[in-house]
This record gives structure tokens, C-alpha cells and sequence, in this order.
């Protein structure tokens, strides 16, 4: 498949990549791009407006803005990324396990009814009234939903796949049973599973961008999108651009991976495809 | 019927077990003296022992477990660390402001989100549905406060249209209620425009078309009516999900609701609250999982129990 044809039959998806694309470079290259320092407080920029120097202007306290979105891609990088990865890893071996073994199904999933029991951001909201807030208790706050998430849908995915034929064979001649999982079932519901996880990557974005927006979150003064919008709140009387911007790129940021998920989703589910 | 509504509240009674076990021991690894938040930085210590008697907060942990199940199930959440007043009393006069919110925003984006995702389906691959497909990828992209912020700006700030904060008049209900449904307006098109290609799909509609009904007639009375099924179980979902858009929703527009109530009492750490709070939101969120499986074994005559 060539460039032309995906960018053909597939431009929202080709966007969507270009965008996560654009995201990750960001995140990744933050020192090299970032034209000022993020946290350089100079008190005769405050909320100065956009312009040739301060492409996004300054905040209240004379931070340029720029700087902070494009650290602010940085911890939402690390927050989304860590939490999804073991949210994957955990909650797909939960999954596996209560979807294999009916010993373990009662509890785990059980475990997983409970903390599914509340919307994704009153779960992070609990977490972090626990173990208060800072970036490792909202990478946590995440895990607790991704987790069981991940762990339902793997769930019911192996009890789906167990039924059939190739799962009896393998059984039949002895294989045991984390072989069987790990190579004749996992490899049948990864799609679905990696679907899964490329649109909770931009849950997790979100939610911790919430979390930072309601005082609750990343501690300033660490750039960070949702927190910025908090400090956009007490100023955009006087200078809406100081939550115009941050706002702009976590929606954007949100829109790649949705479009990417829809455009992943598409290409692994045939039914879709026909559609 | 009755039969299987008895039996799937039954069904989550151990759920409900769970969740309170939970918030009740999750809340006790927190650093910190219960006793001493209650009675404030300058109580003495004699005064701060009597109020940890007063509590029970002396006994061992599972004599706490065991009053406050008891204290539950008689409809007792506790008492304030902060404001002092019971913890019912303090919801109980925010519920019904989150409660109407969340109610205007569910139908609106219900009626609002089948509506465009039915126009979307029944004219695939035409402009009209690129277009609403656009604005429902963009709806769930977009982040809750900075909408809310950006309405408040242009319609508050710049046009003096509406109130930007409270609830004292009909007006200060718009944009909340418009904030809290873009989000699943959107998730409903996208949901109800894919179940609609499903159903266009089916065999039964090729049959409809093969004995020459009109579209109009197997659009509405074959599609549209096949589809609204699953979508009983998205709306009920996006239902619970509209709590977690008020938390958020609630603080930017300074809506004296229960999700700006969790936010401040997580804030001043004010753990009866939260606890009862999050005990609350369960609930809903558990009743309307029940209400939407009924719902859907009543919409579907093919389900039976």
C-alpha cells in the first residue's frame, strides 16, 4: 500500500497520524523547540499578547506561553503513555486470567464491576483525594481506570475465542495454558485490544488535563495543558490568549488519536471495512 | 418482568458491597488524623480525644466498618469535617441542580445525537454525513472547560448574551446544559449513525426493498426503529458519564451542583464528603445500569426473561 492510496482512501486517518506524529516529536524535542525557557518568570511580560517574539504571548506571570504548551505535550506524553502501557499490561493479564481460569473470574472481574462502577474521572477523582496530587498519583489516578477497562474487554474477548477449534487442539496435545494464551489467543484479540488502547490514550489526556484544570492534578509550576487553562480562567477578561492557546492543542492532540483510533479501528475490523 | 428487575438488583447487591467496603477502607491509609480535621487546628488535645471517642474513631477498624455499615444502611453518610452539617444535608440540596442538568443535557444530546446520526447513515458517503461525521469527531474532542470557557468568553464577555456563573434564572442554564451534552451528542452520532449502516445492512431490510416498499416507509419503520435498540444502552451509559461532565462542567460555571461539591471537598479534603459523594454517584450510575438492561429487554422482544 502506497502513500497515495492511503492518503486517498484514508485522509482523516492520515491526519490524525500527522498530528500524533506532530505530538510526539513535540513532547520529545521539547528543549530543542521550545524558543524560551517554560518557567522564566519575567513580571513586565504579564498576559502580553501575542506577537513576533511570543508567538502565543505570555501569561500572568510573563511565561511564554509556547514554551509551556509544548512542555505541557511533554507530561501529557509521559502521563498518557505510562498509564495506557500498564493499564494494557495489567488489565489484559487480569483479563486473560479471569477469561481463562473460572478459579480467579469471581474475583477479578468482580474488582474490575467495582471500579468500573464510577465514570472514568470521578475514579481519578478518588484516587487522587487518596493519595493527594503530583504527576505519579495522576499517572496512578488513570491506571485505575485503564486497568479494569482493559481488563473487561480482554475478558470478554478470551471467553469468545476459548470456544474454539485451533484452542481445543492446542489443549489436546498438551500445550499448557500460558503458552496457549500467549500464542493461539492473544495474537486473535490484539486488534481489538490495541483499538482499544489508541482511544484511551486520549481519555487519559484528558482526564489529566482535568484533573490539572480543577487544582487537582500536575502541581504548577510544571507546564501543563489543563493547568494552564485553570490560570487562563483568572485572566481572559483581560487577555484570552493565555487559555485560548493550551485549550487549542489539547483538543487538537485529543482529535489525532481519535482520528487515528477510527482510522485503526476501520482497517482491523473487516465488518467496518465494508461499511 | 418484575421477576427479572428484582433479580438484577439483586444481581448487584454484591457490586454495591464492594464499592462501599472500598470507599470505606480506602480512605483509611490517608495520612492524617481524622479526629484532629474534625475539631481544627486549635482544638486542644483533650478536646480532640473526646471528639475521637465521639466518632468511634478509637475503636479498631472493623468496629468502624461495622457502625458505619450500620450508620449506612440508616441512611446516615456522616458529618462535614469542614462545614460541620451532615453529609446527606449537603448533597441533598445540590443533587437536584446536578440532577436537572444532567437530565436536560441527556435528552437533548439523545434527541439531538439519533437525529444527526440517522440523517448521517441514510445519506453515507454524501457531504452531509462528512459533515456531521466531522463535527461529531470533533465534539468528543473537545476538552469540556475549554468549551465552556470559549462559550463564557464570546457569549458572556463579548455579546452580554448570557450569565456566565450560577443558576438563579433560566438563562444560566444554557450553557451548562450545552457544555455538558456536546460530548455525547457527538458519541450518540457516531453510535447511531454506525448501528444504522448496520441495520441498512441487514437481510430483512434487502427484503423490505425486494417487495417494494417505499424508502421513506423501511427507513422508518425497519431502520430507525431496529437501530434505537443498542442505542438504549449507549444513551444509559453516556448517563452515568454526564456525572464526571459535571464535575468539570459544574466548576467552570460555578453551578452549585455535587460535582463542584466532590471538587472542592477532594480540595479541603473533607473525606466524609468525598466518601459520600462517590457512595451517591455509584448508585445513580448502577440504578441507571439496571434501568437501561430493563429497558432494553422491554425494547427488544427478542430478549426475554
Amino acid at each position: 500500500m502506497n502513500l497515495k492510496y492511503f492518503l486517498r482512501n484514508y485522509p482523516t486517518t492520515f491526519l490524525g497520524a500527522v498530528i500524533v506524529l506532530v505530538f510526539i516529536v513535540t513532547a520529545l524535542g521539547a528543549e530543542q523547540l521550545a524558543p524560551h525557557d517554560p518557567n522564566w518568570v519575567t513580571p513586565r511580560h504579564s498576559v502580553r499578547p501575542p506577537d513576533s517574539e511570543y508567538i502565543f504571548g505570555a501569561d500572568h506571570n510573563g511565561r511564554d506561553i509556547l514554551s509551556r504548551v509544548i512542555y505541557g505535550a511533554r507530561i501529557s506524553l509521559l502521563i498518557s503513555m505510562t498509564s495506557v502501557t500498564v493499564g494494557l499490561i495489567v488489565g489484559v493479564s487480569l483479563g486473560a486470567l479471569a477469561g481463562w481460569n473460572s478459579k480467579y473470574e469471581l474475583v477479578i472481574m468482580r474488582l474490575v464491576d467495582m471500579m468500573l462502577s464510577f465514570p472514568g474521572l470521578i475514579t481519578a477523582l478518588a484516587i487522587v483525594a487518596i493519595l493527594g496530587s503530583g504527576i505519579e498519583n495522576v499517572i496512578a489516578a488513570n491506571m485505575a481506570y485503564q486497568i479494569p477497562m482493559f481488563a473487561r474487554l480482554t475478558h470478554g474477548l478470551v471467553l469468545s475465542t476459548k470456544p474454539n477449534t485451533y484452542v481445543m487442539a492446542a489443549r489436546s496435545v498438551g500445550l499448557s495454558d500460558f503458552y496457549i494464551l500467549l500464542r493461539h489467543i492473544m495474537p486473535n484479540i490484539l486488534g481489538p485490544i490495541v483499538v482499544q488502547g489508541s482511544l484511551l490514550i486520549p481519555d487519559a489526556i484528558m482526564t489529566t488535563s482535568a484533573l490539572s484544570f480543577l487544582g487537582l492534578g500536575v502541581s504548577p509550576p510544571t507546564a501543563e495543558w489543563g493547568g494552564m487553562l485553570q490560570d487562563g480562567i483568572k485572566w481572559f477578561r483581560l487577555a484570552p490568549h493565555v487559555m485560548l492557546f493550551p485549550g487549542g492543542c489539547l483538543m487538537l492532540t485529543v482529535l489525532g488519536f481519535n482520528l487515528l483510533g477510527d482510522g485503526m479501528r476501520q482497517w482491523l475490523d473487516p465488518q467496518l471495512r465494508i461499511n | 418482568m418484575a421477576a427479572y428487575v428484582i433479580r438484577r438488583l439483586f444481581i448487584s447487591i454484591p457490586t454495591v458491597f464492594l464499592v462501599v467496603t472500598a470507599v470505606f477502607f480506602a480512605f483509611q491509609v490517608i495520612p492524617g488524623d481524622a479526629a484532629r480535621m474534625y475539631a481544627g487546628d486549635q482544638a486542644s488535645v483533650a478536646a480532640v480525644e473526646a471528639i475521637r471517642v465521639e466518632l468511634g474513631l478509637d475503636q479498631p477498624v472493623s468496629v468502624q466498618y461495622l457502625s458505619y455499615l450500620k450508620r449506612l444502611i440508616s441512611g446516615d453518610l456522616g458529618i462535614s469535617f469542614i462545614t460541620r452539617r451532615p453529609v446527606t444535608v449537603e448533597i441533598g440540596t445540590r443533587f437536584a441542580n446536578t440532577a436537572i442538568l444532567a437530565f436536560g443535557a441527556i435528552i437533548a444530546s439523545t434527541l439531538l445525537g439519533i437525529f444527526m446520526g440517522v440523517v448521517a447513515a441514510l445519506n453515507r458517503g454524501k457531504w452531509l454525513d462528512y459533515f456531521l461525521s466531522v463535527l461529531a469527531v470533533g465534539g468528543i474532542s473537545i476538552p469540556v472547560f475549554w468549551l465552556g470557557l470559549l462559550l463564557m468568553f464570546l457569549f458572556s464577555l463579548k455579546l452580554h448574551w448570557l450569565p456566565t456563573a450560577g443558576n438563579a434564572t433560566w438563562q444560566h442554564y444554557i450553557m451548562p446544559t450545552f457544555c455538558l451534552s456536546v460530548y455525547s451528542v457527538a458519541f450518540i452520532t457516531r453510535m447511531a449513525r454506525s448501528t444504522v449502516l448496520d441495520v441498512l445492512g441487514s437481510d430483512y431490510v434487502r427484503t423490505a426493498e425486494a417487495k417494494g416498499l417505499r424508502p421513506k416507509i423501511i427507513n422508518i419503520r425497519h431502520v430507525v426503529r431496529n437501530a434505537l435498540i443498542p442505542l438504549i444502552t449507549t444513551v444509559g451509559l453516556r448517563f452515568g458519564y454526564m456525572l464526571g461532565g459535571a464535575v468539570v462542567t459544574e466548576t467552570v460555571f460555578a453551578w452549585p451542583g455535587v460535582g463542584r461539591l466532590l471538587v472542592i471537598a477532594v480540595t479541603q479534603r473533607d473525606i466524609p464528603v468525598v466518601q459520600g459523594i462517590l457512595l451517591v454517584f455509584a448508585s445513580v450510575f448502577l440504578l441507571v445500569n439496571i434501568i437501561v438492561d430493563v429497558l432494553y429487554s422491554v425494547a427488544d422482544p427478542r430478549l426475554s426473561y
